[in-house]
């Protein structure tokens, strides 16, 4: 390189510069713990049809149209679940709060193995639906447990979460949603 | 023995996956096809569909319980008579584009399609400037006879 000009000189430095700038880009889009998670693309469309047996009255179907007119929370549990269970306790506090109803998923489960664990660590839900085969779950675009939806009134899926709740998570997005969709529920907040 | 493996396997997930996220660890029969056909197109199909859960894997290799479950629908949408393309624009309208090994050409995937070729065709520019400054600089080559190789 000996006869390169000055400018020419600076070449390797430049390359240099940006490789680092891509490192450090590719560093700070990682930053977000759950960067695994998929975005899922039915945030905003409506929520799928589904018609499942009630997990404590398995003869007694609800359907999506049962659960409209009202906001609900749909999340995503099984007995199986080691998450689930760490989960519990930050949904129970919610549910405490009686801000929305919280619909349980029992997914994947069996029905004695999950009635068991509702008697063992409280139930938060306001009704319990199992997916005992999985197949409504692929509707919901449901990839593991826990996931929680918000479904607005009408019906459409406004948010989701993919892995356990938390108090911070709840308090910074889940309830602005859930303002946001449904505001003159705001007094109720404690 | 059944909850012993579905505990090592919950704790297995519990340390490999960040967000700690479980799966159920039962087991699942394997599939029945038909004729060969049908089992050649669907482990075509299932090999170019990347498992949701463990995303360094295509549904064929997984054995997550959800990927167990998407290669079933995958079959019985199969025996509905659907095509390829409507079985896997099932999955993306549900699990989204990250399904695909191969993504689609549109606007959000235009870089990634032509990104490389861009790359080359740029380091092509600035390798065909040098080359043609260095000969310039040197002047017409007429050294041939000195070259050592």
């Amino acid at each position: 390189m000996s006869d390169s000009t000055p400018a020419a000189r600076w070449i390797p430095l430049a390359i240099f510069a940006a490789l680092a700038l891509l490192l450090a880009a590719g560093v700070w889009l990682s930053r977000n713990p759950d960067r695994e998670a998929l975005p899922s693309p039915l945030i905003d469309k409506p929520a799928p049809q589904f018609s499942l047996p009630v997990l404590h009255e398995p003869e007694r179907q609800v359907t999506l149209a049962d659960l409209k007119g009202a906001p609900f929370v749909l999340n995503v549990w099984g007995s199986w679940c080691p998450s689930c269970r760490e989960e519990h306790p930050v949904l129970t506090r919610f549910a405490e709060t009686k801000r929305v109803r919280i619909v349980g998923f029992n997914w994947k489960d069996e029905r004695g193995d999950a009635l068991r664990w509702l008697d063992q660590f409280g139930n938060p839900y306001w009704v319990v639906i199992a997916d005992i085969e999985g197949k409504s779950a692929i509707d919901w675009g449901i990839y593991g447990a826990p996931e929680t939806f918000l479904v607005d009134a009408n019906g459409t899926i406004r948010w989701k979460h993919v892995g356990p709740l938390t108090d911070t998570l709840i308090a910074g997005e889940l309830v602005p949603a859930l303002d946001a969709i449904d505001p003159q529920h705001e007094g109720a907040k404690p | 023995m059944k909850a012993l493996l579905a505990l090592v396997f919950a704790l297995a997930t519990l340390f490999a996956t960040p967000i700690a996220r479980a799966q159920v660890g039962t087991d699942v029969a394997p599939l029945q096809f038909k004729d060969a056909r049908e089992e050649a197109r669907f482990h075509a199909l299932v090999s170019e569909l990347r498992c949701v859960m463990c995303q360094n894997q295509s549904l064929a290799d997984s054995n997550a319980q959800i990927a167990f479950d998407l290669r079933r629908e995958v079959l019985a949408l199969m025996r509905e008579g659907r095509s390829d393309a409507e079985i896997k624009e099932f999955l993306v309208a549900r699990y989204g584009e990250f399904v695909l090994y191969r993504p689609r050409v549109e606007r959000s995937t235009w870089l990634l399609w032509l990104g490389p070729g861009l790359l080359l065709l740029g380091g092509g520019f600035v390798l065909s400037r040098i080359v043609r400054k260095r000969a310039t600089a040197r002047g017409p080559v007429a050294d041939d006879t000195d070259q050592e190789w």
